[in-house]
């Protein structure tokens, strides 16, 4: 991600302090707990211009949940709102505010597109990636079946219910594998590593990659 | 306290309300009557009238409704409405029909053994295929619903274009009758296998009979 | 853990027919609603949807003068109302009605609220037969069985079930041909309709300003209930109101499109009262039962009371990638998928099932689809939230507490967290698979670590 950024001419900083953005424990019942780490978050990238996420699901916890977490704080809640139109999934980031698909990218093969659910009900996140995607040379983008089906990570949800999580996991794969495609492109890497981990189990010669993998391909 | 009491006390108690106090002001219905031209609804009504497995039949006029029946009744023995409109086909005039059943339970007996029910409708809808019939002293309930077959004639100036229209001209149902049914297509079930069938309870073949007509 | 689920879940994910029948049924039951309500079929899709959120809303924000109005009407038509606290009141008004009229055969229209209230086998204990009209519903009585699904209720069953339940419980030859079963179905419901002294139907919309009951149907079997008895009795809950009948135009049409892809169902009737003067059949009694058993409990909750919008077209079951995987029968009510998630907890109290709201990748599909526009993920988060409240107050799910707590701890310390984000990433291949990383193991490869870290790569470029 930061190559592709700096390849556009973007200044790019990493705060080394940073950690999580709270979502595991606000998607176990736990708010307050979340609270505590997104205040940590708030106060890491505090300042910060714009905030390039490489995960829809992150970003959709800071710009959408954060002020329901703190609901109660009005302190709080003005940061939370503050960050709000500061944080950018990645491929958002580069068609909304750099303004460009293209970016010089190179990848040959097969590749299909899993939409992330965050990304894609909570942000709207559609077309932009494929838009990206259809810009590498060299890649052929194959759409499945269930792209818009969640590949049933859900955070705790894999572990609470691993037998339901890998079985989504598999109809997902089941739809990928009818692409014949060898790549399975997200923006999510928490989609991407439920994948791999079902792939790899069964032993299917199916390769997981984040967009920004790709595109940082030349 | 009765039950009607705990349960309205409880509601209230739910949304802090107190009795007796009205409700904030409601946005007029949106009701979406499309602009159209009125030829164009016996044309919608027959395609989504077929797509649905129905049947439709077009009389010029009033006259030559009858024999569109007399050829649908063949071997088969029917029960009318009393809808004046049938009268006026001379479809209750045909030898296989009985009509002019005013009590429940002979017409109730008829129903049960007719092979074909032969009403009127006092409205159709165009978009969706639909006949609508109000229950009333020309037209029971029973007879579009207990025999196999239901045979519709009617004016084509019945016709409207949906399911809003039929709201906007009929914005009270409650208060011409005790009911009013939609009837969108031939009885059916996808109840055992996602395997389509038709005639489960109501009539598993109908037709439409519409006759331009000014009434 | 908060709560185990069933094991019985476990045996409907190895059962391969099953899967493939709830697949297939939630499937064409998905694309043909996709079709009706694609924006070149129904482009006012969204707006509908607003509009049927804001009408729902205004109505159970208004809930007691909706009931009145409503109440005022019926009986102004000649019908009567009845409030039920719970089931047994129902039960208790059914079996007192058909004492006084002497009547011993009812005939039952589909209704998931008489599921909830257990209204068959509560009529049974007196020797009051209902019987089930609806094709799925009466091979589910037969079988002793509850839905599956709430508008398919049998999607579970193969024509062979059906054969087996028919042979053994009507005493007909074993016929495995659907069009032939559904015949069978057809002769010997016929007969009850006829002889019934008592028709019970649901209600999919009551109707405040016109004190009329609305139900929409396929089969022909709600109309035979409501008009051959003498007797009509309507059993709702009281969430089901809207106030005007023009407010239709946008409650049918959004019903069957979401439901089955219907721009309407076979047969929508609306029912005002017995029988008219004049009018030759239909019901001499008409009675409209009005049911709370715990939605006044729903409705305290200003956040949670959108729940009481649903209007059970059943959408959110079939996107639900949760339903589509563990099927209804393991869901602990009868409500089942993500409406059934919903309300049950706040029913019988969230510690009864404790699981249920965790039962979720909350992926939002359901969301996207619901006509009437419930915010189901959030819901279900606040209800994880109180989950997890409840049981801290009963002495319960410390651990899990603890240890997000001590998460919290670690992801507010960044240095801790990239050592130990360092060592378990080196390490947790060999880590033996029990607990959490047992469960993860259990479906799936341990993901493998990146050599070097982005925080090292990161250092390393300067």
């Amino acid at each position: 991600m930061t190559q592709v950024l700096e390849r556009l001419g973007f200044q790019v900083d990493f705060p080394p302090a940073q950690t999580c953005c709270g979502q595991p424990a606000f998607n176990s019942g736990y708010p307050a707990e979340a609270g505590t780490v997104a205040r940590h978050f708030l106060e890491t990238f505090r300042g910060a211009e714009y905030i390039v996420v490489p995960s829809g699901s992150c970003t959709s916890m800071i710009s959408h949940h954060y002020t329901d977490i703190f609901a109660g704080d009005e302190k709080m809640l003005a940061l939370a709102r503050g960050v709000a139109p500061r944080v950018w999934e990645f491929s958002r980031f580069l068609i909304e505010v750099a303004g460009v698909d293209d970016v010089g990218a190179r990848f040959d093969g097969v590749v299909t597109y899993h939409d992330s659910c965050h990304a894609l009900r909570e942000l709207g996140i559609k077309d932009g990636p494929r838009k990206l995607l259809a810009k590498v040379k060299g890649l052929t983008l194959r759409e499945m079946e269930a792209a818009e089906e969640c590949c049933g990570f859900g955070g705790t949800f894999s572990v609470k219910f691993p037998e339901v999580s890998g079985g989504m996991a598999r109809t997902k794969i089941d739809s990928i594998l009818k692409t014949e495609a060898g790549t399975v492109v997200s923006i999510d890497s928490s989609c991407l590593m439920q994948l791999q981990g079902v792939i790899d189990r069964a032993g299917l010669p199916i390769r997981t990659a984040h967009l920004a993998e790709i595109l940082a391909g030349t | 306290m009765s039950s009607r009491e705990v349960v309205l006390q409880n509601v209230r108690k739910a949304l802090n309300r107190a009795a007796g106090l009205l409700p904030t002001t409601l946005a007029a219905p949106r009701l979406r009557v499309p602009i159209m031209d009125r030829n164009r609804y016996l044309t919608l009504f027959g395609q989504n009238f077929e797509k649905l497995g129905g049947k439709l039949f077009f009389s010029q006029e009033p006259g030559e409704a009858a024999p569109v029946l007399a050829e649908l009744l063949q071997g088969k023995h029917a029960v009318a409405s009393n809808a004046p409109f049938l009268t006026t086909c001379g479809v209750t005039a045909l030898p296989q029909v009985q009509s002019g059943f005013t009590e429940r339970e002979a017409l109730r007996a008829a129903c049960s053994t007719a092979d074909v029910g032969i009403t009127s409708a006092d409205y159709a809808l165009a978009e969706t295929g639909t006949l609508v019939m109000l229950a009333s002293p020309a037209e029971a309930r029973l007879i579009s619903l207990l025999p196999p077959v239901h045979v519709a004639v009617f004016p084509r100036s019945r016709l409207l274009a949906n399911l809003d229209e039929l709201l906007t001209v009929l914005p009270n149902p409650a208060e011409q009758t005790s009911s009013m049914v939609l009837i969108t297509g031939p009885s059916r079930t996808a109840d055992i296998e996602q395997i389509l069938v038709r005639g489960v309870h109501g009539p598993g073949e109908i037709y439409a009979v519409i006759v331009e007509s000014p009434r | 853990m908060t709560g185990e689920p069933s094991e019985t879940i476990q045996q409907t994910l190895s059962d391969a027919r099953l899967q493939l029948a709830i697949y297939s049924a939630t499937n064409r039951l998905m694309t043909h609603r996709a079709g009706a309500v694609g924006p070149d079929l129904l482009p006012e899709y969204q707006e509908l949807r607003n509009d049927a959120n804001q009408l729902k809303k205004h109505t159970i924000d208004h809930l007691d003068y909706y009931l009145e109005l409503f109440e005022r009407n019926v009986i102004a038509y000649g019908g009567k109302v009845v409030y039920c606290t719970d089931s047994q009141e129902v039960a208790d008004f059914v079996l007192s009605l058909a004492k006084q009229r002497g009547a011993h055969l009812i005939v039952k229209s589909k209704s998931m609220t008489t599921e909830e209230i257990h209204f068959n086998e509560r009529l049974e204990k007196h020797q009051l037969e209902a019987v089930e009209t609806d094709l799925g519903e009466y091979i589910l009585q037969l079988a002793h069985q509850r839905p599956y699904h709430i508008v398919a209720p049998a999607l579970h069953l193969t024509r062979y079930d059906v054969a087996e339940i028919f042979s053994k419980n009507l005493g007909v030859e074993n016929e495995v041909v659907i069009e032939k079963q559904t015949r069978i179905a057809r002769v010997a419901l016929r007969e009850k309709f006829l002889r019934a002294d008592i028709g019970v139907t649901g209600a999919n919309f009551l109707v405040a300003d016109s004190g009329a009951v609305v139900v929409v149907e396929n089969e022909g079997n709600a109309r035979l209930t409501s008009s051959a008895p003498k007797i009509h009795i309507a059993v709702a809950g009281i969430e089901k109101l809207i106030p005007r009948a023009q407010d239709l135009g946008v409650f049918l049409t959004l019903l069957g499109r979401s439901a089955t892809g219907q721009p309407l169902t076979v047969y929508t009737s609306f029912l005002s009262g017995p029988r008219r003067s004049g009018e030759i059949d239909g019901p001499d009694e008409f009675y409209v039962v009005l049911l709370d058993n715990g939605r006044t409990k729903l409705l305290a909750d200003p956040e949670k009371r959108q729940s009481l919008y649903c209007i059970r077209c059943g959408a959110c079951l079939n996107h639900c990638p949760v339903y589509r995987k563990i099927g209804g029968h393991n869901y602990p009510w009868v409500y089942s998928g993500p409406i059934g998630a919903i309300i049950t907890p706040q029913f019988h109290g969230v510690l009864k099932d404790p699981w249920l709201p965790f039962a979720s990748s909350l992926c939002g599909a359901c969301a996207e689809v619901c006509p009437v526009n419930i915010e189901i993920p959030k819901l279900l988060l606040k209800l994880r939230s109180e989950v997890t409240d409840a049981q801290r107050r009963e002495g319960q799910g410390g651990m899990e507490r603890w240890a997000f707590g001590i998460w919290a701890w670690v992801m507010t310390h960044p240095r801790i967290y990239l050592m130990l984000a360092r060592m378990g990433g080196l390490f947790a291949p060999m880590l033996p698979k029990v607990g959490l990383l047992g469960k993860w193991a259990s479906q799936r490869e341990i993901p493998k670590v990146a050599k070097t870290s982005f925080h090292q790569w990161w250092r390393e470029r300067k």
